[in-house]
């Protein structure tokens, strides 16, 4: 078999991983599985999109970043695109999230969450409808790098990328007040509050780094495949498999279920076919949750 | 003269309205002094001291600290206002290393101040230093105390409330946690906690109070409560036998 698979799987895992953040974040934080995590990372994307489409629309045709397929355009667009879905997130919470959250069943807020993914994928199709866009129609010339691997540039830049996002995530967690809190509150949320921890504004954070990194993961696969309302939720249970099999809030676990993943459903494409793609991620789950139900990284509940 | 820290005046509280756990209790603390409040199980002590900290919604009465009303501020507040709480259990924070516990309680302090608050932890619980870097789910019990403990002073705090420090502690950790508050008491300051380990608290206490059914009922001296037939009494809920050989005391 050709080791292809490797570019192609640590790609999709990437984008799983940096989707599965969220995902893990909200889930140990505030102790919910959000289903709209995916529509975030539409949401995001098409709001990129458009900013793009404003810029280009303002400043005239923008010569893309040699050998990359887009400019400087798009960079700026992921900067207020990550923005607006942070704001979108914080919006979400406001809304509906919190209010639910404050009478004390988690399993409403679950629910909540799942119309909600429902009426803001409706939404994006309702205004950009369901025909797939891309960023650039530009095609790419794979450079081969040996071992009989082929990788471009767009794909360099945007694993590049995906490794900054992710070193400086965890040194937020692990290095900052800001990140200890957010283990403090994961840890035992009525501790946190005696210990002078303001639950309200971690909460805000949390959903800020989750939406932003939403963005990042729906405008990577903007780039490399296509952008769809349905982009993000054809991405959820991916991410979940990830979240659990790297360990419930622990960002270097939700990354690397991302990637195992990611090369995981890469290699069953060349192995068994691409019909078996999503089966892979369940299969793997569920392999996860008889023999660690931990996960990777995760720890025991005292 | 004597300064009052903490005046709690006929304090009602409880989770559900309508249904009071504490029924108007009012104890004061005063500057560099332990008070221990006592009570036998199921008296409201534990509902007490919670609300006091903000942990359980007050209904009725006044928390003053330092002559400020902090009554129902919220608890994550009440570090800023000066009052310190260490929870009976799950005290500290499992996952994290024992540094990080400590830091994590820092964040009213002046950020160039934390290094050296932290230096000052280690220094008064030496036994935490060898173990800075170990998670604090893995410490022994007396260590998880003090963890707790160093934790909840080192934001400098005007009064240092415990929920029953001994609770769950082999006997030879819970006098080396009590060894420990009398210790801090001597560096200054001034120490409210509850404890149904009467004899061990009242050993180290100035004043006690003794809780029953949400309501104070008794208060005294504390080296003269442990033989006082009221306490028996009330503690217990029966007449102790030496009371009634020797009459009432």
């Amino acid at each position: 078999m050709s080791l292809q698979f490797v570019v192609d799987g640590l790609l999709t895992g990437s984008m799983i991983g940096l989707g599965a953040i969220g995902v893990t974040l909200t889930y140990s934080i505030l102790r919910f599985s959000n289903f709209a995590h995916g529509d975030f990372m539409a949401w995001g994307t098409y709001a990129t999109l458009a900013v793009v489409s404003a810029i280009g629309a303002t400043v005239g045709k923008v010569a893309p970043i040699a050998p990359l397929s887009f400019g400087w355009p798009l960079l700026v667009a992921l900067v207020i695109g990550m923005a607006f879905t942070a704001l979108l997130a914080l919006l979400l919470d406001r809304v509906l999230f919190a209010r639910l959250r404050s009478q004390g069943q988690a399993i409403i807020v679950v629910m909540a969450s799942f119309g909600a993914s429902m009426a803001l994928r409706s939404l994006l199709e309702f205004t950009f409808t369901s025909r797939p866009t891309y960023f650039s129609r530009a095609i790419q010339i794979a450079m081969p790098v040996g071992f009989g691997i082929r990788i471009t540039p767009d794909q360099i830049a945007l694993l590049l990328l995906t490794a900054v996002l992710v070193l400086g995530v965890h040194l937020l967690m692990t290095r900052t007040q800001t990140g200890r809190s957010m283990q403090a509150l994961s840890q035992n949320a009525a501790l946190a509050r005696i210990v002078g921890i303001d639950v309200a504004s971690v909460v805000r954070v949390t959903w800020i780094i989750g939406g932003a990194l939403a963005c990042v993961a729906g405008v990577m696969i903007g780039i490399l495949v296509q952008i769809r309302p349905f982009m993000g939720f054809d991405m959820l249970l991916p991410m979940f498999a990830a979240a659990i099999l790297g360990g419930i809030g622990s960002i270097p676990g939700a990354v690397l279920g991302g990637l195992i993943i990611g090369l995981a459903e890469a290699g069953a494409v060349q192995l068994i076919g691409a019909e078996w793609r999503a089966a892979v991620s369940f299969i793997i789950l569920m392999a996860v949750l008889f023999v660690r139900p931990i996960g990777l990284f995760g720890v025991r509940e005292r | 003269m004597i300064e009052t820290v903490l005046d709690v005046r006929d304090l009602e509280a409880g989770y559900e309205p309508g249904v009071p756990i504490v029924r108007g209790a009012s104890i004061t603390v005063n500057k560099g002094e332990i008070v221990v409040v006592l009570g036998p199980n199921g008296a409201g002590k534990s509902s007490f001291i919670k609300a006091i900290a903000g942990l359980v919604p007050i209904t009725g009465g006044t928390v003053l600290l330092d002559g400020k009303d902090i009554t129902a501020a919220p608890a994550h507040t009440m570090v800023r206002l000066g009052l310190a709480f260490v929870p009976q259990t799950e005290n500290i924070f499992p996952l994290m290393s024992v540094e990080d516990n400590l830091r994590v309680a820092c964040g009213i302090l002046e950020r160039r101040e934390i290094p050296g608050r932290i230096q000052e932890m280690y220094a008064a619980f030496p036994d935490l230093i060898r173990q800075r870097r170990t998670a604090a789910g893995n410490l022994s019990g007396g260590q998880r105390q003090m963890l707790a403990v160093a934790r909840a002073l080192i934001v400098h705090p005007k009064v240092l409330v415990l929920d029953e420090p001994s609770a769950g502690l082999s006997p030879k950790f819970v006098s080396m946690v009590f060894e420990m508050l009398a210790g801090i008491r001597k560096s200054g300051v001034t120490i409210l906690l509850v404890e149904q380990n009467a004899k061990a608290a009242l050993a180290i206490g100035d004043r006690a109070y003794v809780l029953v059914e949400g309501k104070d009922r008794h208060e005294g001296i504390a080296s003269e409560l442990w033989n006082d037939p009221v306490v028996a009494e009330l503690y217990l809920g029966q007449r102790p036998l030496r009371a009634e050989k020797g009459g009432a005391a």
